[in-house]
């Protein structure tokens, strides 16, 4: 057995604090491609140096994105990164304070294009007294919807965020959740070519979510541009195509999802010890290797319990098969072999936490 | 336009459906309640008295006016406490975000909100103003003149309000807005006394200061034309023999307002509005 192994392990830290951007490289190179793919389409949301500064405070420094057609795109930052702000200037609620936007090919706030947009704030809240179906009915006007039109959509709406059964209430006495339901049904009425929904499941509980989720896809079904305001990942992670990270009103960095589950493969190789043989096996493959759980001092306090699980990762599955071969030959009792993909939880630590050290 | 008369509507419901004109209305039905009864009662004793037909049309046409200046007060109130939370409440509580991204512009749904609030007021002031009116001629037979320009009169004073109340809801929280504006009307509600009590005191033969006082009170008036408008339609409401009696009554006018604090009055409300939409438009929401 190996004491201290770790040590000779030649140590990529590519998640949690502390880790380097510069380690990192397959992540950036990814990130040109799709830039350069998408400025291709033609851009629903189009923004270069957007900027909002309140008095002494910055809360948008340099927006600059695109957003295709069709596109679920994911604003994901911590609270205060300037994303709701971000939102409100391409909306027209807000005016930047320099840079540049285009919504749908006009400058934001257009009275036309808010036609073919809709909108669920962050923190939706209407006149209490309405009823559920007098609220859509006043937004339906407002889009401009005849009473015909506003008639069919209503029932419609009402059902597919579940709330058929509450169409009589006031909304004094809906839940939050459903005050959330109603507010996503009020941003669809008119079919909008682009979506901007505002943390739209804060409020909702696991069936809310699925349904917000289903909604999402049915959309992009529709060919619907969604831009999703969030800071909960795992809704980001299941509905989005791409993402921007987005720190101190600065977009950090985007990112292609479906690509980054096949451009990245991480391992888990748990054996019984991480032995010399097995990391000089290994040495030569185009892997980056982590040892995880490490060579701890043992419970007498002298004696090192050897490490048994490395985490790998690589360009794609081809390699596993030799892994195993590589990990019998040293000798190693091989448990398991796990691939899986890193967590957007994972990559936003890195991107967002990894300037978070730099401050 | 389609976009004015949903927001209208919509206020006026909300105004409705919050029980506010309700509750404006109940004690407004109390108040018309109580100026029968009052009316009928001292209407019963002056008709036991001597008191010759020319002191008694001067007594119908004080409790007229006293009347009158209720409605004029209640329904001011109204036109400040409803509109005081319109634009700032509905920041404050994000409902805004979702109006106005919709395809509508920031003006009209300002315009919006100020047609309904005019005409909930136009309503409550045609009812209250009419009700005190018609008690007085069922139990007296008695008819002032102008009735239809003095409640206009008094309506402008309301409109005066509203739009001054939607221009500092444009920029200022709820209670700030409540606060300056009660304290701005109050200002001019005292600065009306002076101007009356000295106006008084000259016709009682040049009093010294007197004609200080008038001046003072009327400065107030070109701060907030409201209680000014209040004294024209007194004014117009008394028959053009009361106002060579002594009869000295606190509702009536002493210093007549020149009409053209009526034209005065009517820009001050167009500029406050125009302000309004102007501030509204840029603000961040």
């Amino acid at each position: 057995m190996e004491r201290g192994g770790s040590s000779k392990v030649k140590q990529v830290a590519f998640t949690g604090p502390g880790a380097r951007p510069a380690t990192d490289g397959a992540m950036e190179v990814l990130h040109l491609t799709t830039q350069a793919e998408a400025g291709l389409r033609d851009p629903v949301i189009d923004t270069a140096g957007l900027r909002k500064v309140y008095r002494r405070k910055i809360a948008v420094a340099d927006l600059t994105l695109q957003v295709p057609r069709g596109e679920v795109f994911g604003f994901l930052g911590p609270n205060g990164a300037g994303k709701s702000t971000a939102v409100k200037m391409l909306l027209g609620l807000v005016r930047p304070t320099g840079g540049r936007a285009r919504v749908l090919g006009q400058p934001p706030g257009h009275i036309a294009t808010l036609a073919r947009i809709g909108f669920l704030p962050e923190h939706f809240r209407f006149h209490t007294w309405m009823r559920a179906t007098e609220l859509l009915d006043l937004h339906g006007r407002l889009y401009g919807m005849d009473p015909a039109a506003r008639r069919r959509r209503i029932p419609e709406l009402l059902a597919l965020v579940g709330l058929t059964e509450a169409a009589q209430r006031p909304i004094s006495a809906f839940s939050k959740g459903m005050i959330q339901r109603i507010g996503l049904a009020q941003a669809l009425l008119n079919h909008p070519a682009l979506v901007f929904l505002d943390e739209p499941t804060s409020a909702l509980d696991p069936f809310g979510r699925m349904l917000v989720r289903t909604i999402i896809h049915e959309l992009k079904a529709q060919g619907t541009t969604i831009f999703l305001n969030s800071h909960l990942l795992g809704e980001v992670e299941a509905t989005c195509d791409r993402v921007a990270f987005i720190k101190e009103g600065r977009v950090l960095q985007t990112l292609p999802l479906h690509e980054l589950e096949s451009g990245q493969l991480q391992v888990e190789l748990r054996v019984d010890a991480v032995t010399p043989a097995l990391l000089a096996g290994l040495a030569d493959l185009p892997i980056e290797q982590r040892v995880v759980d490490g060579a701890a001092p043992g419970p007498d306090g002298g004696a090192l319990i050897p490490a048994t699980t490395l985490q790998l990762r690589m360009a794609g599955e081809d390699l596993l098969p030799v892994i195993a071969e590589r990990t019998l030959a040293s000798g190693a009792r091989l448990y398991a072999l796990t691939p899986r993909r890193p967590s957007l939880e994972e990559i936003f630590l890195e991107i967002v936490g990894t300037e978070d050290s730099g401050q | 336009m389609s976009t004015i008369l949903t927001i209208a509507r919509l206020t006026f419901q909300e105004a409705w459906r919050r029980w506010m004109v309700v509750i404006a209305v109940l004690l407004g039905i109390v108040f018309l309640a109580f100026y029968a009864f009052g009316f009928s009662l001292i209407n019963s004793d002056m008709g036991g008295s001597r008191l010759s037909p020319f002191l008694l049309l001067a007594a119908y046409n004080f409790f007229l006016l006293a009347g009158l200046y209720v409605v004029h007060f209640l329904t001011i109130m109204l036109s400040i406490f409803a509109s005081i939370d319109a634009i700032s409440g509905e920041i404050g509580s994000f409902t805004i975000q979702a109006l106005v991204t919709k395809p509508v512009r920031r003006w009209e749904v300002l315009m919006g909100k100020w047609a309904g609030y005019a005409a909930m007021l136009i309503l409550y002031l045609g009812a209250l103003g009419a009700g005190v009116i018609l008690i007085t001629n069922a139990l007296a037979h008695y008819m002032p003149p102008n009735p239809v320009e003095s409640l206009a009169l008094i309506l402008l004073e309301a409109l005066v309000l509203l739009s001054l109340s939607l221009l500092a809801g444009t920029r200022f929280s709820t209670l700030t807005n409540g606060v300056a504006l009660l304290m701005f009307y109050g200002l001019t509600f005292v600065g009306t006394w002076v101007e009356q009590i000295g106006a008084v005191l000259q016709n009682a033969g040049g009093v010294p200061g007197a004609a200080t006082m008038v001046r003072l009170g009327s400065v107030t008036s070109f701060l907030l034309p409201v209680e000014v408008l209040w004294r024209r339609a007194a004014f117009l409401l008394q028959p053009p023999l009361a106002s060579r009696t002594n009869f000295v009554s606190p509702f009536a006018a002493f210093s007549v307002p020149d009409p053209a604090m009526v034209v005065y009055a009517v820009v001050y409300a167009a500029v406050a509005l125009g302000l309004a939409i102007w501030s509204f438009s840029r603000r961040d929401l």
